[in-house]
């Protein structure tokens, strides 16, 4: 279990310094936990205050009751959280073969590779040399960067909008993904995401705002609340969210 | 053979035993062996230090082993090599050079390579430099590659820098003929106070010519490198030079790439960056478990590939 106790995150901005996150307390059980909200809520930081990649101005993250807060990225890589990137970054020289087998902690077969590969609709036999650059699409892109969350296999997984950029492989198969995952090491896996039908396979539903929990509970208390406040503050905005969740 | 030479060869010519095809093995200035096959020949120079590498028209799929290795210290070894390739031919030769230097004294390596190559052939050449040993005494080398290409000829040249060499100043000049292309990719890493330095040349003259000349460079520590590239379209032609660096600590890295355009249809292109890590590379692999020197050395053996 992950539990985040009064995390407050501030950052300097050309108009001063920014309360990015406001007093957050939380426990995140096992299970799909989505996070969403509106953008510059404070989503992709909360995510990157759990992997350690931004560090909080106070307060205390703790793993299955241990205190975290001061493990360095690579210490709670190990301590058994990972992090699906919202832009997945892009090497020169670094191939598919190579963040499969880092994520995995081993070296690996085609086989292996194509455990993790065919899961995010890749065939392991013609993406396991290409390099990791700008020849590969934004899709192509982000199927590796949740590829590699899945060799890693670890108890904690966060997955910044994994559906982000993602052509032509449907929602379902990317559903499946975290189904399988779930099945296979159980875990928490956490998932920031806008789009309903992700959603709605949450168990649990953190609603971020400007910072602050908003709210916080089961998908079947928070879902509904979630969808009226958008019809009450922006009849654009909630016409064309309709638009893409039909 | 010593252990250590053994070793040598193993890592710039990735020798292990007695290879296959033609080879001449040079150890501390002198003809260690030799092989010759009915399409290749190997012989000594009469009026300078060297080998001629003659390779008969219509020869395909062989290959020549030419590594040089060096033990002794204080040793300076110079050798003309002149491979003479004849028409529709396809072999690869793997050269390389590797010094053992345990000594106090400079062990040099400057190794000339002149390239004739015919019509309608296809040549790959491998060439790794690599120096070791606990001693003071410098490990240096200096290659020059002169390269003439034929009508319909393709070369890829693939040299390496893979470490421990302390002074390098490599020259490669090349002059391409009508529809030849020439493909050259450097590798370098310098470490320490070393210093490597590059110069290309290349004369695309023929119609329909053309070369790309690619170096990628990890330079750590007070190293220095400098890259020269020179590109010269002569007549309807296709150019591109790059050069791509990450540098670390407190090195030092010149990027120079030319590209001349002689000709109305000489179309060149030249690029060249140069910058450190990208941190957002270092956090993704360290949010895969690597620590932070992990990631680095992933990240430049990837790069270095």
């Amino acid at each position: 279990m992950l539990e985040l106790k009064n995390i407050c995150f501030s950052a300097p901005t050309d108009n001063g310094v920014k309360e990015i996150l406001k007093d957050i307390s939380l426990k995140i059980e096992d299970g799909f936990t989505a996070i969403t909200g509106p953008n510059g809520g404070g989503k992709s930081t909360i995510a990157k205050i759990i992997s350690g990649v931004y560090k909080p101005t106070s307060g205390k993250i703790f793993l299955d009751g241990v205190d975290i807060t001061d493990y360095s990225v690579t210490e709670r890589a190990k301590a058994g959280i990972s992090f699906g990137f919202q832009t997945p970054v892009k090497f020169k020289g670094i191939t598919v073969n190579d963040i499969i087998r880092i994520a995995s902690g081993r070296d690996i077969t085609v086989s292996d590779a194509c455990d993790y590969l065919s899961q995010v609709g890749l065939c392991a036999r013609d993406y396991i040399d290409r390099e990791i650059n700008a020849s590969l699409s934004g899709g192509e892109l982000k199927r590796i960067e949740i590829a590699s969350v899945l060799a890693r296999g670890t108890k904690v997984s966060i997955f910044d909008e994994p559906e982000a950029g993602i052509d032509l492989w449907s929602f379902g198969s990317l559903i499946k993904v975290f189904e399988r995952m779930h099945e296979k090491i159980g875990g928490s896996i956490i998932i920031i995401s806008h789009q309903e039908r992700i959603l709605d396979t949450a168990d649990n539903i953190i609603v971020l705002s400007a910072g602050k929990l908003k709210a916080y509970g089961p998908k079947s208390e928070i879902l509904p609340d979630l969808y009226d406040s958008m019809n009450n503050t922006c009849k654009v905005l909630s016409d064309s969210m309709k638009e893409v969740t039909v | 053979m010593t252990e250590t030479e053994k070793q040598l060869l193993k890592i710039i010519a990735d020798m292990e035993g007695e290879p296959k095809g033609a080879y001449n093995i040079r150890a501390n200035g002198a003809l260690r062996a030799r092989a010759t096959t009915n399409n290749i020949d190997i012989r000594t120079k009469e009026d300078k230090p060297g080998i001629d590498i003659i390779i008969k028209s219509g020869t395909k799929g062989e290959t020549v082993h030419i590594p040089v290795i060096i033990e002794a210290t204080g040793l300076n070894d110079l050798v003309y090599n002149d491979f003479i390739i004849g028409d529709d031919v396809d072999v690869t030769i793997i050269a390389g050079c590797g010094i053992h230097n345990a000594g106090h004294m400079e062990s040099r390596h400057d190794g000339i390579h002149a390239f004739f190559i015919g019509k309608n052939s296809n040549v790959k050449y491998v060439e790794k430099h690599y120096g070791e040993g606990d001693g003071t005494g410098g490990k240096n080398m200096n290659p020059t590659t002169i390269v003439n290409l034929g009508e319909g000829s393709h070369m890829e040249m693939e040299t390496t820098q893979i470490k421990g060499i302390d002074s390098t100043s490599r020259v490669t000049k090349a002059t391409v003929g009508k529809d030849a292309s020439l493909v050259i990719k450097e590798k370098i890493m310098t470490h320490g106070t070393q210093n490597a330095e590059t110069d290309f040349t290349v004369d695309l003259n023929g119609e329909g010519s053309s070369a790309n000349v690619v170096s990628r460079s990890v330079a750590k520590d007070s190293s220095t490198q400098t890259f020269k590239s020179c590109v010269n379209g002569n007549n309807l032609c296709h150019g591109h030079t790059e050069c791509d660096a990450i540098i670390m600590d407190n090195a030092k890295v010149n990027a120079i790439p030319q590209v001349n355009a002689n000709h109305i249809d000489a179309a060149l292109i030249h690029e060249a960056a140069i910058g450190k890590i990208a941190g957002e590379q270092l956090t993704k692999l360290m949010t895969l478990g690597l620590t932070e020197a992990e990631a680095e050395q992933e990240i430049i053996s990837g790069f270095l590939k």
